[in-house]
């Protein structure tokens, strides 16, 4: 029996896929508004960091990302699901230019070394596109 | 018991909530009814469902002969499912509706000739303290004079994988009735593209 297992994934996956994501790539700065539940309550939080990688496909549900920032003089980072029910939204703060896919070298890296420069030509296209978007 | 059979398709993630859960996607039947077998007659009751048509030039000549009293294609797989209460002539995967688990029977990959550490999880031997060339031997394997042979069923390095291996109580996630698919949690036995045989679980679900 022939079957298209790529057919066959997808629409399975395809259920959880957010369309109203930002598009945005490793070197970015975003903010991420993650629900945490502790109890009963759940409040949202906020984790704002640079992408050091996006891994499992480039549009696919199960892509995940990581977030690297630094807090009080210590590296965290965190993975996070992409179409995670969990992230209530996502912005972009900055663009970076990169010249690598996966930026696991900033690991190795403190202070001002660790810097990306903004993509300029990124960022005034997202200013004009906000600006369009007012009217 | 309820069984089908299917074509394992592969691994994927659900979300259940806000919990991401790994499932295997099984495409499964519709499975044409090929024999009953009943009391009377046969000593038990049993019906044998097929597994993927199978082009008619491939087909003996007993093997015609056996799908022509049912009435449909030769099938490249036969098995029989015991005690299986079915009236209709195909089997889809709505009989699961109402189950939460299942047992998965499989291939399992095989893996050749392998040493004693991945067939039977020896911890091999040091890697360092003196230990020469045998990083991944087995040890010693039996006693001295007494009993001067060794053990039968002694664990050793040998042919490892491709064998029959059942999965029981793996919880079934979601079956889609339009697309002839079941979704079960985490992995089942053999490798992507290969039969599987799932029924419902002989455990007892709490």
């Amino acid at each position: 029996m022939r079957y298209n297992k790529g057919a066959i994934m997808r629409s399975i996956e395809n259920a959880y896929i957010k369309d109203n994501l930002p598009t945005f790539d490793t070197g970015d700065t975003i903010r991420i508004d993650y629900r945490v539940t502790e109890g009963e309550r759940s409040r949202i939080q906020a984790f704002e960091g640079v992408v050091i990688s996006r891994k499992h496909g480039k549009n696919s549900a199960r892509t995940t990302i990581i977030v690297r920032k630094i807090s009080f003089g210590e590296g965290v980072e965190r993975v996070f699901p992409l179409h995670s029910p969990l992230i209530e939204k996502i912005t972009i703060v900055r663009r970076g230019r990169t010249r690598r896919a996966k930026l696991y070298y900033l690991r190795e890296l403190r202070g001002k070394a660790a810097k990306i420069k903004t993509d300029v030509r990124r960022q005034e296209q997202d200013r004009a596109a906000a600006r369009e978007a007012k009217g | 018991m309820k069984g089908i059979l299917g074509t394992k398709i592969g691994m994927t993630q659900v979300w259940q909530g806000d919990k991401l859960i790994p499932v295997t996607v099984v495409l499964a039947g519709p499975c044409p009814v090929v024999q009953r077998k009943t009391e009377e007659r046969d000593g038990y009751n049993s019906i044998q469902l097929g597994w993927q048509e199978k082009r008619l030039k491939s087909a003996n000549k007993p093997e015609l002969g056996h799908v022509k009293v049912a009435k449909v294609k030769p099938q490249k797989r036969l098995v029989e499912f015991r005690d299986f209460d079915f009236e209709a002539n195909e089997v889809s995967v709505n009989i699961f509706e109402e189950v939460k688990k299942v047992d998965v029977t499989g291939l399992s990959k095989g893996r050749g000739t392998a040493g004693v550490m991945k067939r039977w999880n020896f911890s091999g031997m040091p890697a360092s303290h003196g230990v020469k060339k045998k990083h991944r031997s087995p040890g010693s394997i039996g006693q001295s004079k007494t009993p001067g042979r060794v053990y039968k069923g002694k664990r050793m390095a040998g042919h490892y994988g491709q064998e029959r291996i059942t999965t029981i109580g793996l919880e079934l996630i979601e079956v889609r009735n339009d697309d002839n698919l079941i979704l079960i949690k985490g992995s089942i036995p053999g490798s992507n593209g290969s039969m599987v045989i799932v029924k419902e679980s002989r455990r007892k679900v709490n």
